[in-house]
């Protein structure tokens, strides 16, 4: 039976924690008491990507999509809507008030996107098969299973041109064919979970809103190379990915399309899932390995690779969340429509978690070679508040900063990496004038630190090292010469390390060095922070003539730096103060100075 | 097995847990993340029973735990406060919730309360860097914190 509307809600993660589940409950409940649920279908679905704006409720046929809806609103919503409708042009997305935009195709949002890998996220409720099947989900591996060979398979991705999303952009096809030509009686195909970019969540929303397109993808890659068991390996941190996978994977079993005798082929391809217990390190293909294994999770040094020698010392492929979500795309539409999108050196598209100081933070999808002016300007709405861009960082703490000068540079694996970054699983973080670069850089060092697993010691040392100079710096204690000093650090742990951890955790530093020389110049020589964030190079201090003593600050000052008489102007006792820049917040009258 | 019940107070379902996947390799993690869930940490007392059922020496466990940072050694408190300290939280604040917390509740990272009401912890995203900063409480996520909602989300878990 049709229905009259469909309602999409938004339930990923970051709309669940906006409420998206009340939400849902109070659509339900007012169906029933205006009695029009007979009429009207309401879908919980994956992340829509417009987080910025969540949660999110989309009404169709007529496409009305309502942001930051509240429980309260679901009245109005179907008295409106379904019951009269009427669009409720209050909770409708526009910039601009006047003429509210109804329909997505007008949200600019959404308009330079491109979805392959997302296809189905906030389209479907990912909890019902049947959903993913009406959407062409499974008819990839039935045309894998019933009309293709093997090799035609490993061609098509040939074709495709398709390259890893977990960071290294290794060609797909070719891992398949090392573990497709490998002799060995059992075989594994892993799927890359751990998404340990801390700032990234393309994987997690992949899952959440489709993850039966990455159980439909590793069963086609099991048959594919002659593997009958897959293993997902997933960060613990994601408690409603790992839920949704597991009744994915159930239902995929009563449907036949997981388990034994798959669709009547006689193949058996089952999918297992392995936490991952919070260690960057194991994001790392033989690291990871280790884990499932039950170790510590400690790279160990390539070649072997794990296509010819993996999981147990089997051949295993081992690729990530997108990747996957690429694969039975391709497999219906084929290698050569997939080839024509993107640029030469790659081809797809590339999703992004577009965060930090943007207006519109989300989850984008982009043709590889869009610019990072078209991703930030166009669909993220620029910088938040009008401040100035000062730079994009992409790749995690293994990537680099992009300034504003390579804004039109068209981005995929080679570009980025001409720039000094790289292309990473996605984080893309923008920052603005209030961001010192010598601080987040420090903070990404920091994390390397933590997370190198100690087996090489460039890494261990070097990257210690990298961190202690850097908190010299910022406390103030900084000499010209540790420029040099950490610029050999880092080429040394770039050489010598044994894993990319190591080899790429001075990335942020040496291209920092390169693009924003300046402000390291400004905390050594001038010991100052031009952006007011490093504590130990900044003083609070009341400007006399903006201050109306209104005695705010001394009232929050949890030092009780300040002093003044009501009505007269306050001063700082810059011995007592910790810099905590409350007062700074809290004058209404912009009469706390930062230098 | 009954042992193990009555002295180490493991449910039936963690026993039968360990019991389904003993058999299985590379369990061990599988089976810490199952006693984590069930007493929100793993006792020295906890991985004891673990290194008994599976028979391996202690020590292999203990390599493990300390290794993964998921893992605690300690009892959380009855509230956990998850603050987010990835990128995105960072930039937009994180550091600062978790200041206003720590006075708010005399604690330090990686503490609890006297009353083992509230213990505060730092994270790495929880992936909703949309709405950074963020921050869960026993598991409930909230976004966009300022300082000055921090008294109000406690209170709520009172
Ligand atoms: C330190 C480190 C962390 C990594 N983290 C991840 C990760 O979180 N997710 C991922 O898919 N790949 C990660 N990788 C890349 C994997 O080693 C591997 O290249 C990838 O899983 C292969 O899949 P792909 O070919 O589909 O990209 C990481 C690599 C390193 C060195
Ligand atoms: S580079 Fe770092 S993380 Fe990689 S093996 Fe060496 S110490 Fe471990
Ligand atoms: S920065 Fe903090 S400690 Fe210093 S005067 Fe302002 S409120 Fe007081
Ligand atoms: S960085 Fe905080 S949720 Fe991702």
């Amino acid at each position: 039976m049709a229905f009259r509307n469909y309602i999409l809600v938004c339930g990923g993660t970051a709309c669940e924690s906006s409420k998206a589940d009340a939400i849902y409950e109070a659509l339900m409940a007012e169906c029933n008491a205006q009695g029009v649920s007979e009429e009207v279908q309401i879908v919980k679905t994956g992340c829509f990507g417009f987080c910025e704006q969540g949660p999110i409720v989309k009404i169709l046929p007529e496409d009305s999509f309502y942001v930051q809806v509240k429980p309260e609103d679901a009245q109005e919503l179907i008295a409106e809507h379904v019951v009269k409708g009427r669009e409720v042009k209050r909770l409708l997305y526009s910039k601009d008030p006047v003429k509210r935009h109804a329909k997505v195709e007008d949200i600019k949002f959404y308009q330079k996107q491109y979805r392959i890998v997302l296809r189905n996220c906030g389209f479907i409720d990912p909890e019902n098969i049947e959903e993913y099947i009406a959407r062409e989900g499974y008819a990839a591996l039935e045309k894998v299973l019933f009309s293709m060979s093997k090799e035609d398979v490993i061609e098509e991705l040939k074709t495709a041109g398709l390259r890893g999303r977990g960071g290294a952009g290794f060609p797909t096809w070719m891992k398949w064919n090392f573990t497709k030509q490998a002799a060995s009686e059992e075989k594994f195909i892993v799927c890359n979970a751990d998404e340990g970019d801390p700032g990234a969540y393309m994987d997690r929303s992949t899952l959440e809103g489709d993850p039966h397109s990455v159980l439909e993808a590793m069963t086609i890659a099991g048959h594919t190379v002659g593997a009958q068991k897959g293993l997902i390996y997933i960060r613990a941190e994601y408690p409603l990915a790992i839920h949704r996978l597991e009744i994915a994977m159930k239902q995929a079993r009563e449907y036949g399309l997981l388990g034994t005798d798959i669709l009547g082929s006689g193949f058996d391809f089952d999918i297992e899932i392995r936490l991952g217990a919070g260690a960057f390190v194991c994001g790392e293909e033989t690291a990871l390995l280790a884990s499932i294994e039950g170790r510590r999770g400690m790279p160990v040094p390539r070649p072997p690779f794990p296509a010819v020698k993996g999981l147990w010392g089997k051949p295993t492929v081992i690729n990530n969340v997108e990747t996957w979500a690429n694969i039975p795309v391709i497999i219906i539409k084929g290698g050569d429509w997939f080839s024509q999108i993107g640029t030469q050196d790659s081809h797809g598209t590339k999703v992004f978690a577009l965060t930090g100081k943007i207006r519109n933070s989300g989850l984008v999808e982009v043709p590889m070679g869009t610019t990072l002016r078209e991703i930030i300007y166009d669909i993220g709405g620029g910088i938040a508040h009008d401040k100035a861009f000062k730079a994009v960082q992409t790749g995690g703490p293994s990537g680099g900063v992009i300034t504003k000068d390579y804004l039109d540079t068209p981005i995929d694996f080679g570009s980025l990496s001409k720039l000094g970054s790289m292309m990473g699983s996605g984080g893309m973080i923008v920052m603005d004038e209030d961001d010192c670069i010598v601080d987040v850089v420090k903070f990404y060092l920091n994390f390397s630190v933590d997370e190198s697993c100690g087996k090489c010691s460039p890494c261990r040392i070097g990257g210690r090292s990298l961190a202690n100079l850097l908190e010299k710096i910022t406390k103030g204690n900084g000499e010209m010469a540790d420029i040099d000093r950490m610029r050999e650090i880092g080429e040394a742990m770039k050489k010598a390390s044994l894993c990319a951890l190591g080899q790429t955790a001075p990335n942020p530093i040496l291209s920092t060095l390169h693009y924003f020389r300046d402000e390291y110049l400004a905390h050594i020589i001038d010991k100052k922070c031009p952006a007011g964030k490093c504590k130990s190079l900044i003083t609070y201090s009341i400007n006399p003539e903006k201050c109306i003593g209104c005695t705010a600050c001394a009232r929050k000052c949890p030092v009780g730096a300040i002093s003044g008489e009501r009505r007269a102007v306050h001063k700082i006792d810059p011995a007592a103060c910790i810099k905590c820049g409350v007062c700074f917040e809290v004058c209404k009258f912009g009469a706390v100075d930062v230098r | 097995m009954s042992r193990i019940k009555e002295e180490k107070g493991f449910s039936d379902e963690l026993i039968a847990f360990i019991t389904e996947w003993k058999s299985k390799p590379g369990n061990l993690i599988m089976i810490l993340h199952r006693v984590q869930q069930e007493f929100g940490y793993i006792s020295r007392d906890s991985a004891d029973t673990v290194a008994l059922m599976l028979d391996i020496p202690l020590a292999s466990i203990y390599g493990v735990l300390s290794f993964y940072h998921f893992f605690k050694l300690t009892k959380p408190g009855e509230h956990n406060i998850q603050v987010c300290l990835g990128t995105a939280c960072y930039l937009k604040g994180g550091e600062g919730l978790v200041d206003e917390i720590k006075n708010l509740l005399g604690l330090e990272l990686g503490g609890v309360t006297a009353d083992g009401k509230y213990s505060l912890e730092g994270v790495r995203c929880v992936g909703c860097c949309g709405l950074a900063p963020v921050m869960t409480v026993s598991g409930e996520v909230f976004g966009k914190v300022t300082k000055d909602q921090l008294p109000g989300i406690i209170s709520k878990f009172n």
